[in-house]
């Protein structure tokens, strides 16, 4: 049943969407299709999917090897945002061009990730402080960094006062796969990302220890595994793999830095980490559908007239229907008077 | 058989409580079938079976937690059906539980006022609780926090809290197995006295000894079918033990330590720890030697330090001072928990789910939780194979009865699960072993087993040092014993030297500067490094 209910949060999810679409005067039948057919009816749609795809499912992973181990990193947006800026920063402003400058990027990217990725992960392991607040505070503390960089040091002289970096160099971008598409080869860093998380969780000690961690901390404290360095391990994959996110972006669809680095992958990398019940294998479907989501939003707002808030709205619905699929695996709602309820207590 | 020399309040027939064909099945065992059971007004009724004889399914439906699946039960000759334990309350039912229910932040009446519906009035009720206190001789300070109690006085807070509803049928589950021998007998005084009061008692229990001494009519269960309804006072211990397991206890084969292997194996020297827990125990200068080839028992009643105490010798709280743990001769006090199994230091805890275990993953994985040496783990990487062989060893040499190494942990009984991670530590083949009561809440076939696995262990020269509440069960393995109260530990002696009654009074933290015949050294025993 574990198993079944991200299908089951799926089909509510359309449920609920078509029958929005009803209340809304469209036809159902209609939106089905410009929800799910039409997106990805073209070679371009597909590539598009995919695009938007690599970095939820990059993400996804990163953090599932922390959630495992019931570490919270709920700031992967801002360390996506840093690892846009040192990426992004480093092609501007330090190398210009030459075969090992998208390496270079690739690295400081991931690395940005890590630093922003750290502070929670110190604060959390020195002070005790929760990793769910400062990471989720310091998502701002990023936003707020590029903001300042776009308009004001990094503002491109010739960009007629638009708050944009100047363009990347050819060298700073990741090589097209498929001609006349925008699909290009950061998807294979995701590939990679997927093998990797699947082969730490399931076949190295290190993973096991992670896992054990966030089953039963009871038994990883008896069995000497230490939670210190599980939340290091789980913060900074997360992070890692946040900032080769950011660098997927910077060096892919956009080409140069803009005051926001991204439609919020860092949050729907979340839903996306449980619904693929924080399998990197799981993930790699969960990252898909949602990528979806992201496309017939858009789609919705061409073909059907529905508001932009649409891709947030389904995202929405899925967690919460996701969350209360595992809930109702597990339990039985009961009605009961209040009287018999307090007896039950009492 | 049926005594008939009972004074009884009411009507000396009155029937109170009786249960006829009670059934109740779960998907993967029938824990009650088709039981029977009749409690008359006064007396004291003993439910005496192992765990996993159904004994609590059985109280549960009583206490109306569980509803039977077929049979009927009628209070004081009329049909019942129980739904609810607020119904059974109103009925005239109470129950202390094995596991308290307190709330340790409050005090004694405001734990008592949250099982009454309704506000109270609290100072009312607290005239009300010593009032109570003073007629059954149940000393509570209904004032006090319950954090700062003792055991006993939480168990009575826990007596007295029942007994405000007036109940006509007091259930006891397990209540001795948190009480020093001093305070059993207070308590089985209380008992006797609510019972020549009219009250009825179902006393639950698989302590044979208690059982001949307290109660006038005996329930025995087996798999959950009743298998004998006799008067205790006139069987024997084999006979009751027969009814209740279905052939003798066995006996545990134990010879004298043979010889002392590495004097020393497992020094304690003046080990102070500060809890970390605010309801936790500190622990206070304990100075402690296990020799190779010896059990020691350190007895004493829960909440003592014991748990403390073990951490601090696993690993799981580090001491300040590196040389007040040492190994052979190696200080490890500042050593985590792996570091010291690397040196040979095996610990089996006393939570075997979630602690010994991780319930949801399965034996094989549960094996890598300390047998994660080479060939086990090679280069970072889990070796399926290996792990797979030391599981499978695991399981054959204890005889677990499970479904395999992908089995979960969780699917195991109590028993099987213990033999499990005993048989994971002990042929990991330690230099000392720490064991938290080896066989709490095990059957006796089982804890027979393990008991003789750990004798077997010492014979082959490994220190092992067994922490328990069963005095039984001490006396039998232990080639030394010794107490730990108020996170102290009394002087150590030798099992010959002492009996069940001296531990008993050293429990409560009774023992004289005196009594210790230690050793200078062993007194003052601090490795230098």
């Amino acid at each position: 049943m574990q198993y079944a209910s991200p299908l089951i949060a799926v089909l509510l999810t359309a449920v609920f969407g078509l029958l929005l679409c009803v209340a809304a005067g469209r036809n159902p039948w209609a939106a089905l299709y410009t929800f799910t057919i039409s997106p990805v009816s073209t070679l371009y749609g597909v590539s598009e999917l995919l695009i938007k795809a690599a970095p939820l499912i990059l993400i996804a992973v990163g953090l599932a090897i922390g959630f495992q181990a019931n570490v919270w990193n709920i700031g992967a947006e801002g360390q996506l945002t840093i690892g846009a800026i040192f990426s992004g920063g480093l092609a501007l402003h330090v190398a210009s061009d030459g075969v090992l400058l998208l390496p270079a990027m690739i690295i400081a990217g991931a690395v940005g990730g890590m630093v922003w990725a750290a502070l929670p992960a110190l604060l959390r392991t020195r002070f005790n402080a929760n990793e769910i607040l400062v990471s989720l505070m310091l998502n701002y503390v990023a936003q707020l960094w590029l903001s300042y960089l776009i308009y004001g040091p990094w503002r491109d002289p010739q960009g007629f006062n638009f708050p944009q970096s100047k363009p990347l160099v050819a060298d700073a971008l990741y090589p097209i796969l498929v001609p006349g598409t925008r699909l290009n080869a950061g998807v294979l860093i995701v590939l990679v990302a997927v093998i990797v998380g699947w082969f730490v969780l399931k076949r190295t000690f290190v993973g096991f220890q992670l896992r054990v961690t966030g089953l039963a901390e009871p038994a990883a404290r008896y069995a000497g595994f230490s939670t210190t360095r599980a939340i290091w391990i789980g913060m900074l994959a997360g992070g890692a793999a946040a900032g080769l996110a950011g660098v997927g972006e910077v060096a892919g669809p956009l080409g140069q830095l803009f005051p926001t680095a991204s439609p919020g992958y860092g949050y729907a990398a979340i839903i996306v980490a449980f619904l693929g019940r924080l399998s990197p294998i799981g993930i790699l479907f969960s990252g898909l559908f949602m990528s979806l989501l992201y496309l017939s939003g858009e789609a919705a707002q061409i073909e059907l007239n529905l508001p932009s808030a649409t891709t947030g709205l389904f995202q929405g619905a899925l967690l919460f229907m996701l969350l209360a699929a595992d809930l109702l695996v597990n339990y039985t709602i009961v009605v009961a008077p209040a009287r018999r309820l307090q007896e039950k207590i009492s | 058989m049926m005594p008939s020399d009972i004074k009884l309040a009411t009507s000396p027939s009155a029937v109170r409580l009786a249960l006829r064909g009670i059934t109740k099945s779960y998907p993967s065992v029938v824990a009650n079938d088709g039981i029977d059971l009749t409690v008359e007004a006064g007396r004291i009724h003993a439910v005496l079976g192992e765990n996993g004889a159904g004994k609590s399914t059985l109280m549960k439906i009583i206490f109306g937690v569980v509803q039977p699946d077929v049979g009927t039960i009628h209070w004081e000759g009329a049909p019942v059906e129980i739904s609810t334990p607020g119904q059974a309350k109103r009925l005239g039912i109470g129950m202390v539980f094995q596991h308290f229910s307190l709330f340790e932040t409050l005090t004694a009446v405001e734990n008592v006022a949250l099982g009454i519906p309704g506000r109270s009035d609290l100072a009312a009720l607290s005239s009300q609780i010593v009032a109570l206190s003073d007629r059954y001789g149940l000393p509570v300070d209904p004032g006090r926090a319950v954090h700062s109690m003792s055991v006993g006085e939480r168990q009575r807070v826990e007596i007295i809290r029942a007994l405000l509803q007036n109940p006509r049928l007091l259930i006891m589950d397990e209540p001795t197995s948190v009480l020093a021998p001093q305070a059993v007998q207070k308590l089985f005084g209380t008992l006797r006295q609510l019972a020549a009061e009219g009250c009825s008692i179902l006393y639950i229990s698989h302590k044979l000894d208690e059982i001949r001494e307290l109660c006038d009519v005996a329930t025995i269960l087996r798999g959950g079918k009743v298998t004998g309804i006799c008067d205790p006072r006139q069987e024997t211990a084999s006979n009751l033990a027969r009814m209740m397991i279905g052939r003798e206890i066995p006996a545990c084969r134990h010879a004298p330590a043979s010889t002392i292997d590495d004097p020393g194996r497992l020094t304690i020297a003046n080990l102070s720890v500060k809890s970390d827990d605010p309801f936790g125990v500190d622990l206070h200068d304990i100075s402690l030697i296990v020799h190779g080839g010896e059990i020691v028992g350190l007895a004493g009643i829960s909440g003592n330090g014991q748990r403390e105490l073990m951490a601090a010798l696993s690993g799981e709280t580090l001491a300040d001072e590196p040389s007040s743990i040492s190994l052979s001769r190696v200080p490890i006090g500042s050593l985590g928990p792996r570091q010291r199994r690397r040196l040979g230091l095996c610990f089996v805890p006393e939570e075997r789910l979630g602690r010994g275990a991780v319930p949801s993953l399965s034996l094989d994985e549960n094996s890598l939780l300390t047998a994660n040496g080479t060939p086990m783990v090679q280069a970072g990487m889990m070796q399926p194979a290996k792990i797979r062989t030391f599981t499978e060893r695991c399981i054959a040499t204890f005889n677990v009865m499970c479904g395999g190494p992908d089995a979960a942990a969780k699917s195991l009984s109590g028993g099987n699960l213990q033999k499990l991670i005993m048989a994971r530590e002990v042929l990991q083949q330690p230099k000392v072993l720490l064991v938290s009561q080896p066989t709490w809440g095990v059957d006796v076939g089982a804890a027979a087993f393990i008991r003789q696995s750990l004798v077997d262990l010492r014979n082959a020269g490994t220190a092992i040092l067994v922490v328990s509440e069963e005095l039984d069960e001490l006396f039998e393995i232990c080639d030394r014993i010794a107490v730990i109260a108020k996170g102290r530990v009394s002087p150590i002696r030798p099992v010959s030297a002492t009996d069940i009654k001296d531990i008993g009074l050293a429990m409560t933290g009774l023992w004289s500067p005196a009594d210790d015949t230690r050793t200078p050294a062993e007194k003052g025993a601090r490795i230098a490094n």
